[in-house]
Order: structure tokens, then sequence, then C-alpha cells
């Protein structure tokens, strides 16, 4: 199972939540069981957050599979100058 | 200069320095830079701008200065379309469309001053210029709020009266100038916090800054009759302007096409636009192209800064330097609309350190001055003056060496960053070991001279890139992208086309192509260029040769399979029965009409892998105690940059980014009157660094490769600003025996100092 750790920024979604493991294949059905735990978690991600998987930050993760054991965190978007 | 090589790829050209191909041009002045364009019938654009901070418009009157013989067009905010609120993507900490465009131009206030209240287009700079001062203007002007503190009082001022504050739980009662709030916690640092021997209190502050890039925003743009638009300007993301300008102007993006001319420097703050949209509406309305030019005092008034920054921060450690807990409240200001660099600043004031127990708390925060923009890792800076000057007092309130405590706590493989995700290879340890073994470290200091240590830390970004190349009939190759090129990037592309296409440097040409001719690109910045492009370029690199592979597998006569791409050429596999010499590009390019057509290779692709990056510089300096004035005796960067495709042009970044973070360090500062009037907008009285104020910025490029990339880049542009501002005030306050936490410490600001010490 992905340890996903859930944003702070998102916890008052979470209901305090930090952290959570889940079973699931890909970057879609991440979000989905995200947001059936937590209702608008997934508009709220996907409006400011890159996904990172075992420390590879991924902007767009769509198409992202997610690899079992695998360690998830949720970033803001960086851009830089 | 040195360079201590961790680990060694097997290259032929990748870390050689040949001479960068735009490099002659730009020497001798043949380069053409924005302002360099002109179209017959040109038009010459000037502004209006605002001379209040903060005001209502009450009205516009242009009859008078349309009645200026050669005056061809004035727009005001009202010629403008209404912009829908929506998030620019790639900026740091939020961008709004509906903000940029009020901000190119005012609409029913004006909210610095500068702010653009009209627009002039005429036959001649002095018509427009005499039409600008003809155009009458009546404000209701209000109150203004000019820094952090003010703009947070509960009493304050605001500038937004739709502004209410982000990030909280729920949405709060009342408006604000606080657009944004972020935490980020781990642990228990109340229990930390008990567990330290030694707490280090204090608050630092930082000023609004210049990224003080020396050419001007600069544009010419000509509107067609069927409605196609072409804009020439200076910018470090032609995708960027254009989207951004359709945006503003409600165009759809197919009817721009924006071509970028060479560029005199952005460091992130040509990432937005100012000039474009309005040129393009100015031209518009007088059926001629017009250009536009920023005065340098237009661009310290009214294009955008660095963000001025409070932060107090408090760490705990142990006796023997074990950090316990960290606690940074950080407050950022964004200028007149939302999106200061905070997010970043929160995500990496800890950044490269291992502690247990943390809590960073941001704070985004209107001022009435101008928007803040990107300036090379925006937010880093900032944060890392203060967490690495309050390292530094650690270390002399523990009689430590400076260098010895931050290896003690210092991130290294899978150490879980404060931001989040475990590291992967990074080379924060092998920086800080290097430093230590530093000769510049190990030298005897005199009278009046310190020295100082910090970290700096960037993460770098990947981001979309594309990649062309057409193989000549020759065999040479030109490679087509569309990132400008400011620091090099050229030279690095044509190396690892070469470098993959087995031909040489020389045999590359590189063209930084418009929005029509290459594939759609992100910005220059966020150190991405040699990172994702240069992915790009590779990728293309390695269609070519499997293409290579095809053709030469048809000349022979034989499957592709029995054939391999080995050390520039094709080859016979072992065992294969062939023959003819192995083919060389130029072998196969020569034949390709035999074999399918012309050689042209591609890449798109959304880059992945970015690796952080970490860097330790040191700074000895005298400080003459009658004066005040700080002499920089030597400066020491070192910075992992992964594998370092150009030596000399990484070098060039990291010298580049100690002059910057030095003049930050020490002389460079908005100053405003009480009325937020701008009153040292000019480059004799808002002092950056020049040759003769410096010495030699010595060089050490350690190169720990980045498992993310096909060469091991890393990307190297921001992480040279963000270790000297404490690097600098650390070895100020060592000669000093001062402890100023404040920016810039400059001559009348270290008096004082002194003076108050004595007393």
């Amino acid at each position: 199972m992905a340890r996903v750790f859930l944003p702070q920024q998102l916890r008052h979604l979470t209901g305090g939540a930090a952290q959570l493991h889940v079973m699931v294949d890909d970057f879609r059905g991440l979000m989905a069981e995200l947001d059936r735990c937590f209702p608008g978690f997934r508009a709220a991600i996907e409006r400011d957050f890159a996904l990172v998987i075992d420390g590879d930050i991924i902007n767009d993760p769509l198409l992202e599979t997610i690899p079992t054991d695998s360690e998830i965190h949720f970033l803001h978007r960086l851009g830089g100058g | 200069m040195s360079e201590a090589i961790r680990e060694v790829g097997d290259f032929r050209q990748i870390g050689t320095r040949p001479i960068r191909p735009d490099g002659l041009d730009k020497v001798t002045g043949r380069a053409n830079f924005g302002a360099d364009f002109s179209l017959p019938g040109m038009l010459h654009g000037r502004f209006l701008r605002s001379p209040h901070a903060h005001a209502r418009i009450r009205s516009i009157d242009i009859a008078a200065a349309l009645a200026v013989p050669g005056v061809k067009a004035i727009v005001t905010g009202k010629d403008f379309p209404d912009v829908a609120p929506g998030d620019i993507e790639g900026g740091e900490g939020g961008g709004d469309y509906h903000d940029m465009a009020v901000n190119v131009m005012a609409r029913d206030k004006v909210l610095y001053h500068g702010h653009a209240v009209a627009a002039v287009a005429a036959t001649s700079v002095r018509a427009a210029e005499e039409a600008v001062r003809l155009i009458e203007v009546e404000y209701e002007a209000l109150p203004v709020v000019l820094d952090i503190d003010s703009a947070m009082a509960p009493d304050a001022p605001l500038l937004h009266e739709h502004l209410y504050t982000e990030g909280l739980p729920e949405k709060p009662a009342r408006p604000s100038n606080v657009a944004q709030v972020m935490e980020s916690t781990r642990g228990d640092i109340e229990a930390g916090f008990a567990e330290a021997d030694v707490i280090i209190e204090r608050t630092y502050y930082t000023p609004t800054v210049h990224q003080g890039y020396i050419e001007p925003h600069a544009c010419l743009a000509r509107w067609g009759q069927d409605e196609q638009s072409t804009v020439w300007c200076s910018t470090q993301g032609s995708f960027d302007v254009r989207s951004m300008t359709a945006r503003v102007l409600d165009m759809s993006i197919s009817r721009l096409k924006v071509i970028p001319t060479e560029i005199g420097g952005g460091f992130g703050g040509k990432t937005t636009v100012y000039l474009e949209p309005v040129a393009i509406m100015l031209s518009r309305l007088s059926g001629r192209p017009v250009k536009l030019v920023m005065t340098r005092e237009e661009v310290f008034r009214a294009s955008g800064p660095a963000s001025a920054s409070k932060i107090k921060l408090r760490i705990g450690a142990k006796k023997d330097g074990t950090l316990t807990a960290m606690h940074a409240w950080m407050a950022y200001e964004a200028g007149a609309f939302k999106g200061s660099p905070m997010v970043p600043g929160v995500m990496c004031v800890f950044a490269p350190y291992g502690v247990p127990a943390f809590k960073a708390e941001g704070y985004d925060v209107l001022v009435n001055k101008p928007k803040v923009a990107a300036y090379r890792a925006p937010g880093a800076p900032q944060a890392l003056f203060a967490t690495e000057s309050a390292m530094d007092e650690l270390a002399r309130v523990l009689n430590m060496d400076p260098i010895e405590l931050r290896l003690k706590n210092a991130v290294r493989e899978g150490s879980q960053a404060s931001y989040g995700p475990k590291f992967n290879a990074i080379g924060m340890v092998a920086c800080l070991e290097a430093a230590r073994e530093h000769p510049n470290y190990k030298r005897p200091l005199g009278p009046n001279q310190g020295r100082g240590v910090a970290v700096g830390f960037w993460f770098n970004v990947g981001m979309q890139s594309s990649a062309e190349i057409h193989i000549n009939e020759d065999g040479t190759a030109t490679v087509i992208e569309g990132n400008p090129d400011i620091g090099g990037s050229r030279a690095s592309m044509a190396l690892m086309a070469a470098e993959e296409l087995g031909i040489p440097y020389q045999d590359v040409r590189v063209l930084v192509a418009d929005t029509e001719a290459a594939g759609f690109t992100n910005v220059t910045g966020g150190s991405r260029v040699t990172f994702a492009t240069g992915m790009a370029v590779i990728e293309a690199a390695r269609d070519i040769i499997s293409q290579l592979k095809a053709r030469a597998a048809a000349l022979w006569n034989v499957d592709v399979e029995m054939v391999d791409w080995v050390d520039g050429k094709v080859v016979a596999r072992p065992g294969v029965n062939v023959e003819a010499e192995p083919l060389t590009l130029a072998d196969i390019a020569g034949q390709s009409a035999k074999t399918g057509g012309p050689l042209l290779g591609r890449a798109s692709l959304n880059a992945r892998g970015a690796g952080p990056s970490f860097a330790v510089n040191l700074c000895d300096v005298e400080v003459d105690p009658d004066t005040g004035k700080v002499e920089v005796l030597s400066y020491t960067a070192i910075q992992d940059a992964g594998k370092a495709i150009h030596p000399s042009y990484v070098e060039g970044q990291m010298q580049g980014g100690a002059v910057q973070g030095i003049g930050w360090a020490l002389n460079e500062e908005y100053i405003f009157s009480a009325e937020g009037i701008m009153e040292n907008a000019g480059f004799l009285d808002y002092r950056i660094p020049v040759a003769s104020d410096l010495p030699m910025i010595d060089t050490q490029i350690i190169e720990i490769a980045n498992p993310g990339h096909p060469y091991g880049v890393r990307g190297v542009g921001e992480t040279p600003i963000v270790a000297p501002l404490a690097a600098v005030a650390n070895a100020v306050n060592a000669a000093t025996g001062l402890q100023m936490t404040e920016l810039p410490m400059s001559p009348p600001r270290i008096l004082a100092a002194l003076e108050a010490a004595k007393s």
C-alpha cells in the first residue's frame, strides 16, 4: 500500500488527518479515493499542488501510476525566477 | 577555479568549454535586443503613470492630448476588456490574470506610485511625451500602507476591498491585506524547545530590491488588418507572453505571434507582461506598429521587484549542536496584488537541515508598492538569510566551527526534507566538506576583518519543453528550441546535441525560435533550461539516431536490429556480414533522399526528475569602523550543479548570483517617502555592485549527478543567490562583533549600529 502524506493546508478537509495508507494503482485512483474520503480534496489538489512519488516531483500527474509501497506527498507547484 | 568531480560520465564533449555562439554578437553590440527593432510607420509609445501610491481615479480627460499633432492613439483602462480571475501557471506563490490585467493598466484605482494610467502612441517621442503631459486625471488620494506591520494591522487601509485571506479553514469575516497564509509543521516544537540547551531568537528584515537586469523592458507590436498580431520583445518566455497578453486582451493565442529578441538579463523579472498588451492595443487603435521601451526609472517604479520580508526565527539546539526545534514566522510583501513568493519561502526555510520539530508560518502581504516578480530562487534568499544568520549565531554561542555545526545537522540522501519528500542524491554534505577544506576557509584574518559562511538551496523544476533537430545534407545540425538564451543555453544545447550525435560542437547551430516555429516551451527560469530543454534536445537527438540506424540498415539492405550506434557511427553488429565501413551522420545525411527524405528529430516532454541543488558560500570582509564601508576581500561559491554541461557557464551563474546577493546584502534597497514614492529610482542612487567593488568570485563546482536526468544535470541558475545574503551578513557581524539582522548592511546602518554598541 502507498503511504500518502496529506498537505497541511488541506487538513481542514481531512479532519486533521496527516497521512494514510491507500491501495491504488494510479493517480486517478488516488484522487478518487481521497475525494471519497475527504470531499473537495481533488479540486483543491488539482488547483495548486504537484504530486511527489518517492521524491520525484510531478507537476501534472494525471497519467502517473502509483507503485506499491511508494511514498506520496503533495507539494505546492513551483516555478522559479 | 577548480572542479571536484564526484561522478564522471563517459562524455566526449560534455564538460568542455567552447565559446558560446551568441558571444561575439553580444560583446560587439551586433546582437538585437528588445529596443533594437523598428518597422516602417512605427509609432513611439509613452505612459502616463500614477503620481499617487494609492488613489481612486475619478476621471480621465484625454481630449487635449489627442489634439497634439502626431498623436495617433491613446488608451486608458476603459479600453481594455474585463478579465476574469484565474491562476497564472508557473508563478511563485500565485498570481492572477485579473490582477495582471489591472497591473498592466489601472482601472478604478491606482495601487502604487508609477501604476500605468494611460498610454499614448505618436509619430515622435516628443509628441507622445507632450500628450502624456496633457492628459488630465482627477484622483482621490487614499491612505497608503508601505510595510508589513502597517499592512497587517487590524485597522489598516485596504488595497482591495474584496480580498479575503486564503489558506484559513473558513473564509474570514472581513477583508484584509493578507492574501494568503500557510503553515508547515512537523513534530512537537514546544517539546523540542524544552529539550534545547540554547535558543536563538531574532527578527530579520530584508528590503525591496530589484533584479537589476541591464536591459529595460522593451517591445514592438504590430496589429495586422487580418487581426494577426506580432510582438518582438525581451522576455524569459515567449509562450508566456503569448498566453498572458492574449488573456489580458481577450484574444485567441492563435492570433498572436511572439518573437523573442536577445535578452539583456531577466533573473525572473521578465516572466510577466507590462508593455505587450498596451502596445498591441495602441497598434490596433492606430493601425500602425508601436514600440514601447521603459526608461530605467520606469523599470524601478513599475516593474516587479523582489519582496521585502520580515522573518521572526527561533531555533533550539543541544550543547553539542544538534538542532531540536525551529520556528519561523515569515511575512513577504507582495506589492499591490497578491502573490509574493511566501510559499517557496516557507517550503525552503529549513530545507538544509534535519530537525525533529519545526513550524513555519507564512503570510502574503499586500502593500502599496509595485507587484513583486520572481527573482532567482524566489523567496529563498530572504528565508535562508534568517536561517543561516541564526545558525551562525548559534555556532558562536556554542563555540563551534560554523561548518561543523551545519555538517552535524545537514540533510543527505534519504533525509526527509522539511517540505515533505525524502531527498534523493544531493550535495549538501559534499559542499560543506569542500568548503571546510577550501584554502579560503583557512586564510588568517586581520583587524576589522571577518568571515561568514552560509548555505543555499533551491528545489529546481522541470516543466514543459520541446526541441527539434534538423540534419543538414552535410551532416551538420540545427537545433530549434524556444527558450531565450540568457546564460549560455545555446552552447549547452549544442554540446548535448553534439555529444549524442557524435559530431563536433561547431557543427551544431541552435536557433531560439518564435511561438510559431518552436514547440511549446515554458519559461527560461526555475533553473530548468539545461535540465528540461536539454532533456528534450537529448531525446530529439536520440530520435535522429534511431532514424540513422534505420537509414543505414536500408543502405546496407539488412534488418535494423543488425546495426548499432557506436561512437557517432552506425556499425554492423558483431557477426553481421556487411562489407561496408561504418557510416557517420554525414555519410547518411548525404544520402537521405535515397532513404526516405530529410532527417528531422523531435521531442516534447513535461520533464520530471528535477534535482535540488545546495551551495555553500564563504565570504571575507573588512569593515572600516570610521565609515561603515564594507570591502569584500574574498568570496567563494561552492555548489552542487549535478553534471556541469559547460562549466564556464555554471561558474558564470555562480558568480552572477554571488554578485547580486552581495549587492542585496550590502547596498541595494528601495527607499520610499512616507507617501510611497520611490526616492532612488536610478542606478546612481540604487547601488548595485560594479566590478571595481568586488574581488574575483572564486567557484568550485561539485558534481553529484542527478539521477533524474540522462546526463545528471541539476540546474544551477537560482541557488547561487540564496547563500550570499547571510554569508556577507555573517562576515560583517564577525568583523564588527555586532549582531545585525537587517539588510542592507550599508555604511549608515553599520555606523549607527557601531555607535549604538559603543553607547
